[in-house]
């Protein structure tokens, strides 16, 4: 049984984890494609033609990863999560559902479109499916998202005799306060990945002295996006989130932020330290007194509580990597801000383009939005844990009773082989893409 | 209501077969009949161009599946494990077949990429075959053995196989002689179908032979169909006696025989289309006249113990469902809305459109 949870568990993580690596950047981008087809419109530069056809170049394979890998993740639920499916599939069925006759028929549908009928269609239409492309993409994450949010925070429901849930307030599901926040956030960080993408190939080109002038317009591009939505992702969005979680998953709460003992006249925001999970205290922290009481209650002296408030069963179960998690995605954050930050008065000032420090801190720092967009979505998975559906339905519960660990343990070891060659094969040819740039006409 | 879901997620499904259909079919054909690299090449266009728009129709029937039948979805997910993650991986390999085989010229790659396109969609349409018959055949819900249960009543697991490979033993697994008949029907069928798109998309040099294979092939079809239908009553005692019941039901093994019929005059048809018109008219008979022959149930129960799995047992809420018509209607006019934009755009002989980067 104990073995069954952790090979679900384990599957589940490996594969929404690949999955998400490749949407990310697909709900971003599809952004900043319709900005350079737009600007294309309007000035009639064929330069931003080319920068549209050429991010959805990266797109288009990007998508398809997203594709084969994200039908696996629907799957998963029945297969591995059956007893979670059966409980609850009146309720999240809803939004997986629309997800799936709404969005991914808008962005696959028109995605095709947007690749294949420049010729046929003339420039407005062209423009028009491309923002048929970016709206199903966004709706995806919206859909998603809803349906997330009512696993971290459940409304709208009841729960019959026999266990199952049902729907009993259909637009519940779409006020849930925790939707907005966490789809407006999710939403800005995939920005911050694209825009990181979009500047980083453009600080390649320029390092590589190859196809400067659109690399020029890629890096200014990467660079004014990335700015704006790495502030929007600590603030508003970021913040909104950490009060969410406040406010509906205590227990959560106090592990991410690493607050062993409740803390009676205001908490101090941990910066730097080591869970010990021995003595259940931080181990070399450094701490500024009182903040974290101020940025989540706006109050300085306002009491926290702390895990030593909430019974062994009712706390995430793997505290250090939730608090890890956490403490990486904000730290990224942060880091972010600095490099756009400065990379953005160097474009002010007109010196960006000839400095190589700043161009060889965007690319090297490629990976990292990455890595803070999946941390962000473990804190948010381990920290609704031991629960599925939060307070009502524990993950251990969700599990389907009659597959064996072996046979999940099998498939498993599948998904990571068939994934690893996916992923190389994946990298060999975004690298062609990249490689052969903007204003290559071959096909 | 129940009712109202059922037909929706049957269209849903049944489109998905005629759409995916034709480019599985292709991929078949593709592997056993084409030769020359140009026919390779537009052959492997005429499914790779279309392949994604049509495995929404997939992931939005899963989707409506767990939505309105959630106890089905459930049972039948976890129950089928091993055939079903052994369709996502080939679901994966021939998208990579598809998307690859362009990116770099040279005939080791090509060679690579089509054979991983070919066979997996060989062995998927085998397995969706097979998927139907083991729906058709019903499963030992509860896991029954010796009369203990080892599961809730609407719980199952299937081996791939067990060793006696009958349809008959109390524990079946998903292939047996039966299911690998239906899983037989089903690859002849997509093969038609394919050969049917690829004569009408396609300029191929092997166009003129494709008409007369798919005029052999469906001769095989009509006696594979004859024959499944009478081992199907060595299985369930009275497999069609629903259309005794429901006299209407009928019209569905009609139109699958008018298509079938159809099919046999693909030489003399003067528009192409006609072809391929008549092999989706059979397709659509042949599931619904499958899924007509269970209605309500959903999934036989192959021991006395637990009861089927049919449509009332299996469903959420009355307000879950009548909530989600509205959205449905919206969705459905939407998909036939981008479904018809792109046949416009799409139109025609596909040999010179660019794909591939
Ligand atoms: C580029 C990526 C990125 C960056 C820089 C940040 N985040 Fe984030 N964060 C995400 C990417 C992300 C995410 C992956 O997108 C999550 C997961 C769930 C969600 O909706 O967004 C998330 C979730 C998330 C949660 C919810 C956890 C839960 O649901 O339990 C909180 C409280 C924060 N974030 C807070 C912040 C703060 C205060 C940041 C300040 C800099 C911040 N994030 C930067
Ligand atoms: C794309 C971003 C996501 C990432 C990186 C992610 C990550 C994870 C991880 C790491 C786990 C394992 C948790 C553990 O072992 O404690 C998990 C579990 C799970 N997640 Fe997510 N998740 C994401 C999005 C989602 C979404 C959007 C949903 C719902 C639609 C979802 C549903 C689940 C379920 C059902 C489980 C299994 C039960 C569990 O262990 O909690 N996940 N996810
Ligand atoms: C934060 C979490 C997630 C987000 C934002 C997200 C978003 C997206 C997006 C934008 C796509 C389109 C393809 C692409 O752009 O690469 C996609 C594909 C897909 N996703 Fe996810 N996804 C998430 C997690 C999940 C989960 C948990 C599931 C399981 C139900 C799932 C199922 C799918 C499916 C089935 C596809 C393929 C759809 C198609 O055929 O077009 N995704 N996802």
């Amino acid at each position: 049984m104990e073995d069954m949870i952790f090979y679900d568990r384990l599957q589940f993580a490996f594969t929404i984890t690949f999955h998400y690596i490749f949407p990310q950047l697909t709900m971003g981008l599809s952004l900043i494609i319709l900005f350079f087809k737009g600007s294309y419109l309007k000035s009639n530069k064929e330069i931003y033609n080319d920068a549209a056809k050429f991010f959805m170049k990266i797109f288009a394979l990007n998508f398809t990863m997203g594709v084969v890998t994200g039908i696996p993740m629907e799957f998963q639920f029945g297969t591995n999560w059956a007893k979670f499916s059966e409980l609850t599939g009146g309720i999240i069925g809803q939004t997986l559902a629309m997800e799936g006759t709404f969005s991914f028929f808008l962005e696959s549908s028109f995605l095709a479109l947007f690749i294949f009928g420049e010729k046929q269609m003339g420039q407005k239409l062209h423009f028009l499916t491309g923002f048929f492309v970016f709206l199903g993409s966004w709706a995806s994450g919206y859909f998603i998202l809803a349906t997330n949010a009512w696993m971290q925070h459940p409304v709208g429901y009841e729960i019959l005799n026999n266990g199952k849930f049902v729907l009993t307030h259909f637009s519940e599901l779409f006020s849930n306060p925790w939707l907005i926040p966490a789809f407006l956030h999710n939403q800005m960080a995939s920005l911050v990945t694209s825009s990181f993408v979009v500047a980083s190939i453009g600080a390649f080109y320029l390092l590589i002295k190859k196809n400067k002038t659109h690399g020029k317009l890629f890096l200014k591009t990467g660079v004014i996006f990335g700015l704006v939505s790495c502030l929007l992702v600590a603030f508003p969005t970021g913040d909104l989130n950490a009060k969410n979680v406040a406010k509906y998953q205590p227990a959560a709460f106090a592990a991410m932020e690493g607050i062993f003992e409740t803390e009676h006249a205001g908490a101090e925001i941990v910066l730097i330290g080591q869970p010990n999970m021995v003595e259940k205290k931080l181990d070399n922290k450094i701490a500024v007194p009182n903040v974290l009481s101020f940025l989540t209650y706006q109050d300085w002296d306002r009491q926290i509580i702390g895990m030593d408030h909430f019974k062994k069963e009712e706390l995430p179960d793997n505290i250090p990597a939730l608090y890890y998690s956490y403490h990486i995605m904000v730290g990224l954050g942060t880091i972010f801000i600095a490099i756009m930050g400065i990379a953005a008065l160097l474009l002010y000032f007109k010196k960006i383009y000839s400095y190589k420090p700043i161009l060889w801190a965007i690319l090297l720092a490629l990976p990292f939005p990455f890595i803070a967009n999946l941390t962000g979505w473990y804190v948010a998975e381990l920290g609704r844990q031991p629960y599925l559906v939060y307070g009502l339905l524990k993950t251990a519960q969700g599990i389907s009773p009659t597959v064996s660990s072996g046979n999940t343990l099998f498939t498993l070891l599948g998904f990571v082989a068939l994934y690893m060659l996916l992923g190389l094969l994946f990298l060999v040819l975004i690298g062609k893409t990249i490689y052969q740039g903007p204003q290559s006409k071959t096909h | 209501m129940e009712t109202v879901w059922f037909i929706i997620i049957a269209l849903v499904l049944t489109v998905f077969f005629i759409l995916d259909g034709y480019d599985f079919g292709t991929g078949i054909i593709h592997l056993f009949f084409a030769k020359k690299e140009k026919d390779k090449e537009v052959i492997s266009k005429a499914a790779g161009l279309f392949w994604d728009s049509n495995e929404v129709w997939l992931v939005a029937a899963g989707g409506l599946l767990f939505m309105a039948f959630p106890t089905l979805y459930a049972s039948v997910f976890s129950g089928f494990y091993l055939p079903l993650i052994i369709i996502l991986w080939l679901i994966i390999f021939r998208a990579l077949g598809l998307e690859l085989r362009g990116q770099f010229n040279h005939t080791l790659w090509k060679t690579i990429w089509d054979r991983a396109f070919g066979v997996s969609s060989l062995l998927l349409t085998l397995f969706f075959g097979i998927a139907l018959g083991n729906v058709a055949r019903g499963v030992n819900l509860g896991g029954i053995e010796n009369s203990v249960a080892a599961y809730e009543a609407h719980y199952f697991f299937l081996p791939l196989w067990n060793s006696s490979f009958s349809p008959l033993s109390e524990t079946p697994g998903v292939i047996d002689w039966f299911t690998l008949v239906i899983g037989l029907i089903a690859v002849i069928t997509l093969s038609i179908h394919g050969a049917n798109w690829i004569v009408l998309k396609t300029n191929a040099s092997i166009n003129q032979p494709l008409k007369n294979i798919s005029f052999q092939l469906n001769i095989a079809l009509g006696v594979f169909t004859v024959f499944s239908i009478s081992i199907w009553h060595l299985i369930t005692p009275h497999p069609l006696e629903n259309y005794l019941k429901n006299p209407l039901f009928l019209i569905f093994p009609i139109l699958y025989f008018t298509g079938f019929t159809g099919q046999f005059f693909v030489k003399k048809f003067k528009k192409e289309t006609s072809a391929f018109y008549c092999s989706s008219l059979m397709i659509f008979g042949g599931i619904t006249s499958t899924l007509a022959t269970m209605f309500p149930v959903l999934l036989p129960s192959t021991n006395t113990v637990n009861d089927n799995l049919t449509i009332y047992n299996t469903a959420t809420s009355t307000y879950g469902m009548s909530v989600a018509i509205p959205w449905i209607i919206i969705g459905i006019i939407l998909m036939i809305a981008y479904f018809l934009i792109q046949k416009k755009i799409n139109n025609g002989k596909i040999d010179d459109r660019e794909y591939g980067h």
